[in-house]
């Protein structure tokens, strides 16, 4: 009872500190803080369809959340999340070009899916690859591969894959209508994006809780040279949380393509590989929690979009909301250590 | 200047690396600090040096108490201190290496005339450009040199020197900086016999200067040949002091502890050939291991003698196939074993535990149990938790561990989780290669354990083992390997040696 | 003739277009050097950006433009070493957020200077020095941003390995506890050099939207710029004149990009910005190789092969991203 009110205080304190910051912000940018919160609140939850807009941006978070999850049990920080969402992305618009005009189209979407996975888990391998065997740090190598696979993207768009007459910023032609998963009409949302999401979350904790491989990934996560001696191999497992994580991105690619966009943009990922990683860190690396931190950041960053319709505002604020509130928790944890010494 | 240090302590946690310790440094003498690894002996030094602050205890400089906190504010006292783990730049030059943290020969320009990037750079004053200087550092450096009969060249780079060159450049900077006391930890580890000559030498005529010289070691021989006085530590208190002349048989005895009377190993008779080196060769730790020829019976427990960082450590992690050998073969009965690494001995029945029980030997954040699913290899694709949960238990009860199978490594106490490490072992080993089994283990327990182990050659499991306790390797093993300077120097049973023998050869010297 | 006159213009327009990454990565070059990562450049960058053209707009002064950059270049940095070497948190951790924050408070804040016209650096050729044939369009011909980028390449390298601050700056990110063991404060200088090199990055955004990009707007064009930096200070081996070198070659690999498109028309400007990625990673792998001693012996007899591995066998500074713990 008493942990539970420290950690209750604790994050009542950080919260009114991130929220004071915020609010210090909005006055300096001259506008009324309480009608921007109403704003980002009424816009997110303000009503079904809005909500189906939360549940889309959430459905590719968790999806990273999940597969990053792994790679930091492991020790890994595996920023080329992004990069390997867009290769998701590429993988799976190829599938769907192939499959245009088919009469087999539910066929060509699961291929796309599996096509998407590949191509997340194909670049998070190369960024393994360059760490187990070429010692190049993953930071480095997932942030090059990152632009990297932004490059390509820009290529497809604008060369191989351009629209006939004009090739633009606004992507490749639109998938026809058969290619798109389908929707709930309600709440335009596919509610196989949805099971597939949430499908990740309990595999993943199934898998890190009750399972080899995630006692394994942990065991080498704290201590590879003891995990050595006591007869596990760290390089294959590296590859392995790599993989994971690279084909949830991968799926999370698919979904933004055949769901959201229904063709390749260049800013497909829409950044949610990035936002994933603040998610886990906000999250403490916790699964349980993950499912709700990555729906309060869907709800902020399409909450925030109303900003500069209705107040002329940057909806960027979304993005300092969550910084702020993982750098509040990072100090939290710190002063928390440094009074148990 | 005289130096009391009375009754230091530093504690970390529930551990004592120095509990109450006094001793007087007279001025103008060499003081020998010795003792085996893990006796307390840098952690004093440290302290004395301001490197690390104590738990409890005084310190009096001349005669009144000093009381600092920094290796600078220690150095101001005329304090300074050579490292073990040399504390200097390998990627400057030696130069560089001098210059830093000595004041600058020319009083610095003042903030407007550097120009800055921000106005907080103007902080730290930018001294003049270093080559306004340098020519007065080098010939201060070239003078120490020629007066200590050192060679250095100031441009290289500190990484192309040998140990011995680092050490010269260390002992030229902290002159350089006045230093009345010098503390010297193992400064004779890695050196050539020349080099110490001119060590020995140059520590002679400091101390005809009138400075005190405090050399820490654990190399009886070292001490004893340049020391005026000896001071003894073991497991953090002080064990004997002795004055020169030396009597060396004493000493050990004092490191070491007194020996007990009759030595019982097990006496098993040995069987087939089981591990089998020739020629081997590698490279690593301080002195790396040369030329090993070894045979390894099975049931035989073989102990593994020698001062620390002679080649033992080494030794044992060939024979595991964690350091892969640069010459030479290394069999498991028949099969060659190059090139394999540690599973593939695993999977002959080859198992090695570690010493460094955090370090190596357990996974902080996992729990007891966890542990054991780890090593039982289960089959499947669940976790079966009851089973290693049981079988943990088990195990921790017949090592009487304390604590319950969910309980994390790391709260476990020292010597629990060098139990913990040892109930790891399977049933049938081939052989085992064991780090300091006995280390962190009160007499009682380590009875105990030794019991069990010995019970494993009646399986016809070989049992190498590591040890800086010579009293434990007479009462346990069948045969005794001296290791020196990365060589194996003797090979005997232990029912032909005796304490006094093992001690001198440990040192080096053979009869 | 005409050849000559072009072959300067293109260079004057390398050396132009290079200045703000030059400021970013001598910048990071000092911080690292202290054995600091400041992960954040590229929200930096933006944020001081816009920092620097507000106050600019708002004060119609740029050298209070110039002055707000550099100081929230300097705050953005200092607030990564803070949490790393008193908070103990991990650099990266908190440099990415940082990245990630930042760029959004930039456009948050900066929403109402979007597209707005506001001051910019003139340009200032040098009298007489400008006539000089060649050398005078390639290096005298600019405006006050880019010879100060010019000469910081210079400073900082004369500062680093020739004055004395400069001596205990690489020995601080060389070994920290050996520079303790000195009388040097390994915090406090690790402190400073983070909020130095972070001067830097801000003067670099600064002259982003003073200079090279004049303006704000969602995007801004410096968007890239500070993950360009990171990789330019990997490639340039942690040395500020190499790393110069890399932001000079990376500006002419995009002026180049200009005319390749001429050649290649369905390759998109914006593919030769992955340009230093790969080669980022190229260094890092190939120093990786040149520690190991079989690649060494393999290389032996390789005239060719050891020319490259000694090109890149610069090596990071001891302790960079391992954060400093005192007893």
């Amino acid at each position: 009872m008493k942990t539970f009110f420290r950690h209750f205080a604790e994050i009542a304190v950080m919260l009114a500190a991130v929220f004071a910051f915020t609010t210090l912000i909005l006055e300096i940018s001259g506008a009324s803080a309480m009608e921007a919160y109403y704003h980002i609140f009424r816009g997110s939850l303000g009503s079904w369809v809005r909500l189906g807009h939360v549940i889309k941006a959430w459905i590719p978070m968790t999806l990273c959340s999940c597969g990053l999850l792994c790679t930091f049990r492991i020790g890994l920080w595996n920023i080329g999340v992004e990069g390997q969402m867009m290769m998701g992305a590429v993988f799976t618009t190829y599938l769907l070009r192939l499959g245009a005009g088919s009469n087999m189209p539910v066929l060509f979407l699961i291929f796309a899916f599996i096509a998407g996975a590949a191509g997340g888990g194909l670049w998070a391998w190369i960024a393994g690859l360059l760490k187990t065997k070429g010692g190049v740090n993953e930071i480095f190598a997932g942030l090059g591969m990152n632009f990297v696979a932004q490059g390509i993207v820009l290529w497809l768009i604008f060369g191989l894959w351009k629209r006939p007459g004009i090739a633009s910023m606004s992507g490749t032609e639109l998938f026809p209508p058969e290619l798109w998963l389908s929707h709930l009409t309600a709440v335009r949302f596919s509610p196989a994006a949805l099971l597939l999401a949430l499908l990740a979350v309990v595999l993943t904790a199934l898998m890190l809780r009750y399972t080899h491989i995630g006692l394994n990934l942990r065991a080498i996560g704290s201590n590879p040279r003891a995990a050595y001696l006591l007869g596990l191999k760290p390089g294959r497992y590296i590859l392995l949380a790599m993989l994971f994580a690279g084909g949830l991105a991968g799926i999370a690619g698919t979904i933004q393509v055949s769901d959201v966009y229904h063709r390749l943009l260049p800013a497909i990922s829409s950044n949610y590989g990035y936002l994933s990683l603040l998610v886990v860190m906000l999250s403490d690396y916790n699964i349980r929690v993950i499912p709700a931190v990555a729906f309060f950041f869907a709800c902020l960053n399409v909450g925030s979009i109303q900003l500069p319709m209705m107040l002329q505002l940057d909806s960027s604020l979304s993005g300092v909301i969550q910084g702020v509130l993982v750098l509040a928790t990072l100090a939290v944890q710190a002063w928390k250590s440094e009074v148990r010494n | 200047m005289r130096i009391l240090l009375q009754n230091i302590h530093k504690h970390y946690g529930a551990v004592k690396a120095n509990n109450g310790i006094s001793l007087t440094i007279e001025p103008g003498t060499i003081h020998g600090i010795l003792g085996e690894n893990g006796a307390g002996k840098s952690t004093l030094m440290k302290i004395l040096a301001g490197y690390i602050r104590k738990t409890g205890g005084e310190i009096v400089i001349g005669d009144a108490p000093a009381s600092y906190r920094r290796p600078a504010e220690a150095s101001r006292l005329g304090i300074g201190m050579l490292y073990q783990e040399p504390l200097d730049f390998p990627s400057l030059s030696v130069l560089d290496n001098f210059m830093l943290g000595q004041k600058a020969p020319n009083p610095p320009f003042s903030k407007g005339e550097a120009g800055g990037i921000s106005a907080a750079e103007g902080e730290i004053p930018l001294g003049p450009p270093l080559k306004k200087g340098e020519a007065e550092i080098r010939e201060r450096l070239s003078d120490l040199s020629r007066k200590f009969n050192f060679t250095l060249n100031p441009d290289a780079p500190v990484r192309s020197l040998t140990v011995g060159e680092r050490q010269q450049l260390e002992i030229l900077r902290l002159l350089a900086m006045g230093i009345q006391v010098l503390i010297l930890d193992e400064p004779t580890t890695g050196i050539s016999g020349e080099q110490k000559e001119r060590l020995f030498q140059a520590l002679r005529k400091l101390a005809a200067e009138g400075k005190n010289i405090l050399l820490v070691s654990h190399k009886i021989e070292d001490v004893a040949l340049l020391c005026d006085n000896i001071t003894v530590l073991r497991h953090g208190t002080v064990a004997g002091e002795m004055r020169k002349p030396f009597d060396t048989i004493y000493l050990l005895e004092m490191m070491f502890g007194f020996p007990p009377d009759t030595p019982s190993p097990s006496g098993a008779f040995p069987g087939k050939q089981l591990l089998v080196m020739e020629q081997v060769s590698a490279s690593g730790g301080r002195t790396g291991l040369k030329n090993c020829n070894v045979v390894i019976r099975q049931r035989e427990i073989v102990g593994l003698a020698g001062l620390s960082g002679s080649g033992q450590e080494l030794f044992l992690r060939v024979a595991a196939g964690i350091t892969p050998p640069s010459h030479g073969e290394i069999r498991l009965r028949d099969m060659k074993m190059n090139g394999k690494d540690y599973h593939a001995f695993q999977q002959q029945g080859v198992i090695f535990a570690p010493s460094s029980r955090m370090e190596e030997g357990l996974i902080a954040g996992l729990s007891i149990a966890e542990h054991f699913t780890l090593l039982e290899r289960q089959k499947g694709f669940w976790l079966k938790r009851s089973a290693s949960a049981e079988e943990a238990k088990r195990r921790i009860e017949k090592f009487r561990v304390m604590g319950n199978p969910e309980t994390p490594v790391q709260s476990l106490s020292g010597g629990n989780q060098q139990r913990l490490i040892l109930s790891f072992l399977p049933e049938e080993p081939a052989l085992l290669l064991l780090e300091h089994p006995g280390r962190g283990l009160d007499a009682e327990s380590a009875h105990w354990v030794w019991e069990h182990l010995q019970s494993y050659t009646e399986r016809n499991t070989g049992i190498i083992f590591s040890s800086s306790e010579l009293e434990e390797i007479l009462m346990v093993a069948d045969r005794v390997l001296v290791f020196f300077e990365g060589n194996i120097i003797k090979d005997l049973k232990t029912e032909e040696t005796n304490i006094h023998e093992l001690a001198s050869a440990i040192a080096g010297r053979i009869s | 003739m005409t050849n000559e006159i072009d072959i300067s213009i293109l260079l004057a327009g390398v050396i132009a277009g290079a200045a703000p990454i030059v400021l970013a990565s001598l910048g990071e070059t000092v911080t690292e050097k202290a054995g600091l990562i400041n992960l954040s450049l590229d929200g930096s960058i933006l944020l001081s950006a816009m920092a620097a053209f507000a106050v600019a707009l708002e004060t119609g002064s740029l050298i209070a433009g110039f002055f707000s950059g550099a100081v929230i270049g300097a705050t953005v940095a200092a607030t990564v070493a803070f949490f790393s070497i008193y908070l103990r948190q991990s650099q990266v951790a908190v440099g990415f957020v940082l990245t990630l924050m930042t760029r959004d408070l930039a456009y948050f804040l900066g929403n109402s200077y979007s597209r707005v016209p506001g001051p910019q650096v003139s340009p200032l050729p040098i009298p007489l020095l400008k006539d000089i044939p060649f050398f005078g369009t390639v290096f005298f011909s600019h405006n006050l941003t880019v010879y100060t980028s010019l000469l910081l390449i210079a400073f900082c390298w004369w500062y680093i390995y020739r004055t004395r601050a400069g001596l205990e700056l690489r020995a601080v990110g060389e070994h920290p506890e050996a520079a303790y063991s000195r009388g040097i404060s390994p915090k406090k200088i690790q402190m400073l050099y983070a909020a130095c090199g972070g001067c830097l990055v801000g003067l670099a955004g600064a002259s982003f939207s003073l200079c090279t990009k004049p303006g704000w707007g969602r995007p801004q064009g410096a968007e890239g710029t500070g993950w360009i930096a990171l990789a330019i200070v990997i490639f340039g081996g942690w040395h500020p004149v190499k790393a110069a070198a890399g932001a000079y070659l990376f500006s002419f690999l995009q002026v180049l990009g200009i005319y390749l498109q001429g050649i290649f028309p369905s390759v998109p400007a914006q593919v030769f910005q992955v340009a230093p990625f790969p080669l980022m990673i190229f260094t890092l792998l190939l120093m990786y190789l040149a520690q190991k001693e079989s690649v060494r012996m393999w290389a032996e007899n390789k005239v060719w092969m050891k020319a490259v591995l000694k090109f890149f066998s610069g090596t990071a500074p001891g302790a960079l991203g391992r954060a400093y713990r005192q007893d």
